[in-house]
């Protein structure tokens, strides 16, 4: 047999059938919806006068515009708890499972499906938004869909795509001290630009990707998306099935044992062919921050702004950034002030990155002048966070645990970084206004945020872990 | 909901020359609390268009008068970041029936596609020089023919042909979409997740 690519493997046993100009009917395993893109999809059914074809393969929750304190409360702006309402009315209505706010499975799309034994290796998921990615860390082809595809699934458990084309990835080497998954992604993101991959889906492989946690496999797999690839997945091992094995819900299915055999396969037959391959050494990756309005605008935190070069492209939207962001070529950004710091995020929102963050900040106290947004990517996020005392932590040195959500990552709701102030934030887009109207962001990783938040200023976490 | 038909569209442009133009810039995330699909226009490019205290910015594209049209011409990789669909809805509110750029974000394409907003994908070259010539002659008309899927500028300026999935083209030219096929093939569907399980319980 001709030796195949994982994603071939999981793309071509989920095809029902082809159609005209080379499209595929794909079969959905798993479809997440949450309050912002789903409404006008339902809406689509309702015209159409349909159900949803298979409810028990949707399942819901409300995470990107909810508040972050006091969700016990009424949600105060009227059109997000119109929304919020509207999906919990849906759901109800189409027969969909929900995990409402308060609900102790609540929280960010990404983070609970795999916390929560929904994401599979081997299957095929879809959710109305970009970061879907996240899931590829186990093995699966995990991707991002508009509203109207979302209508698709629901009435068909299927849509409509063309198959991209492969790239595969691979990170080798061991990462130094002080460099996170979240350096890695961003320093592969600078290299490729923000545009690099489009059209293709990523298979990320490598000593440093096998060497990751799973937290650290969802890290890099969320960011695809940032280099304008579909999606990015990383094959099964023993992390993977460890990290299941200790999903109680999943272990006790009475056919896990069979399910563990079938996942032992997911991975890329040798010999198998990538339409590209890249290959980056995890040695000589720093820690990373991006000084710029694109994800792809990123460096190394010691080294300087680059030039603008009017002969080359993409010396204009250089500029513009540049301007938006008060930074000039040339220059070096540890020292320059900042006025919030945010962990958090379907990227950076996990236990390991909330324990990173607290570790760093034991003992030392937090700048009084920096704002710190720290927000768990769920509820299980947040009661372990105060089972294993970060809680704590966190408040000794100047901190306060939040509720989980999207919060600041897209600033839809209140955690808004006010126009000109600088953010380092742990989340995936630094775009304009992407945290506020007129917030300027800085993208890094949950030790550099935290060397900012004690410091008041950009800086190299490296500084602080060798005192 | 009915889908916007496209054939043969003639216009002048409206020329954007950035590259990488984002979602969240084309509607930003504070606006995305609407339950349906009208009025985001209102909001197109929001932050470009007004200042923080709500002025409109001269300097701003949109805000020329001189730059008129229903098509508008952007730097590559249009619509990247965000899978918000309310990127597509608030171009079409706004007037918009094509975006040409030398490449989109996937997800944008395939919503746009879902609209009726045409993404036309034309070498580097010709957008350079198109944008060129349309921001020094605003009146510049240009005809895109999705049938012969030919692009050009008027009167008979520089051609392009540009290239479109058939199966979109058809649904395009029709009005028709994907939900109405997908609903058509709903058995076949049930008899892929047949064959599934019956393999599952073969492997156990
Ligand atoms: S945390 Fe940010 S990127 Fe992740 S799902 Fe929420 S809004 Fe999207």
């Amino acid at each position: 047999m001709t030796p195949k690519t994982l994603f071939d493997k999981i793309w071509d046993s989920h095809v029902v059938r082809t159609i005209e100009g080379g499209s595929d009917v794909l079969y959905i395993d798993q479809h997440f919806i949450h309050e912002v893109t789903s409404p006008q999809a339902f809406d689509g059914l309702r015209a159409r006068g349909i159900p949803v074809f298979r409810p028990a393969k949707t399942l819901a929750t409300a995470d990107h515009n909810i508040p972050t304190i006091d969700q016990d409360l009424p949600i105060k702006d009227e059109l997000s708890r119109n929304q919020v309402e509207t999906l919990n009315e849906n759901c109800k209505k189409f027969g969909i499972e929900y995990f409402s706010l308060n609900h102790p499975n609540n929280g960010i799309v990404h983070v609970i499906g795999p916390e929560l034994g929904y994401t599979l290796p081997g299957t095929t998921i879809v959710c109305g938004d970009s970061h879907t990615s996240t899931h590829g860390a186990f093995g699966t082809i995990a991707f991002g869909i508009g509203t109207s595809e979302v209508e698709m699934v629901l009435a068909s458990q299927c849509i409509l795509q063309n198959k991209p084309k492969k790239i595969r990835i691979t990170v080798n080497g061991e990462l130094q001290k002080g460099v996170t998954p979240k350096d890695i992604i961003l320093h592969i993101i600078s290299q490729m630009s923000s545009g690099g991959a489009t059209g293709y889906f990523v298979e990320y492989a490598g000593s440093a990707i096998e060497a990751l946690s799973m937290e650290g496999r969802m890290t890099v797999c969320n960011m695809s998306i940032e280099m304008g690839a579909r999606g990015g997945l990383i094959a099964t091992d023993l992390t993977t099935f460890e990290y299941l094995n200790n999903i109680p819900s999943l272990a006790n299915r009475p056919d896990f044992k069979s399910l563990l055999l079938s996942w032992r396969n997911l991975k890329t037959d040798e010999g198998a062919s990538f339409d590209r391959e890249v290959v980056f050494d995890a040695g000589i990756i720093k820690p990373m921050i991006t000084y710029g309005t694109n994800p792809g605008m990123g460096m190394a935190i010691d080294e300087v702004i680059p030039r603008i070069n009017n002969d080359r492209e993409g010396a204009v939207t250089l500029a513009k950034a540049l301007d938006y962001m008060g930074f000039r070529p040339d220059m070096k950004l540890p020292g320059h002030q900042v006025d919030y710091v945010f962990l958090g995020s379907c990227t950076n929102g996990r236990i390991e990155d909330l324990r990173a963050f607290a570790h760093f900040v034991k003992g030392k106290k937090k700048a009084p002048e920096v704002t710190a947004l720290i927000v768990p990517g769920s509820k299980r996020v947040e009661q372990q966070a105060i089972d294993e005392g970060l809680d704590k932590i966190l408040s000794e040195a100047g901190f306060e645990l939040r509720q989980p959500g999207c919060s600041s990552c897209l600033a839809m709701n209140e955690d808004r970084i006010p126009a000109g102030k600088y953010a380092v934030s742990t989340s995936n887009r630094n775009f304009e206004g992407r945290q506020g109207p007129g917030s300027r962001t800085l993208l890094a990783s949950p030790l550099t945020a935290a060397a900012a938040a004690i410091t008041g200023k950009i800086t190299d976490p490296r500084d602080l872990l060798n005192n | 909901m009915p889908k916007l038909k496209f054939d043969i569209l003639e216009s002048t442009c409206i020329p954007l020359p950035l590259e990488n133009i984002d979602t969240d810039q084309i509607i930003p995330a504070r606006f995305l609390s609407a339950t349906s699909r009208e009025g985001f226009g209102e909001n197109l490019f929001r932050d470009w268009r007004y200042d923080t205290s709500g002025n409109k910015n001269d300097a701003f594209i949109l805000n020329n008068q001189n730059y008129k049209g229903t098509v508008l011409v952007a730097g590559k990789n249009f619509g990247c970041g965000s899978s918000r669909e309310h990127a597509v809805w608030a171009l079409t509110d706004y007037g918009f029936r094509a975006v040409v750029s030398s490449f989109f974000a996937d997800i944008f394409k395939n919503n746009s596609l879902n609209n009726g907003l045409l993404p036309v994908v034309v070498p580097e070259e010709f957008l350079n020089d198109l944008l060129e010539i349309i921001q020094r002659e605003p009146e510049t008309r240009i005809r895109i023919d999705l049938d012969k899927q030919l692009f050009s500028v008027l009167p008979p300026g520089e051609s392009v042909e540009f290239e479109i999935n058939p199966y979109k083209k058809k649904c395009l030219l029709k009005g028709l979409d994907d939900i109405d096929y997908l609903l058509s093939i709903r058995e076949i569907i049930a008899g892929y997740e047949f064959r599934n399980k019956l393999k599952r319980c073969e492997s156990k």
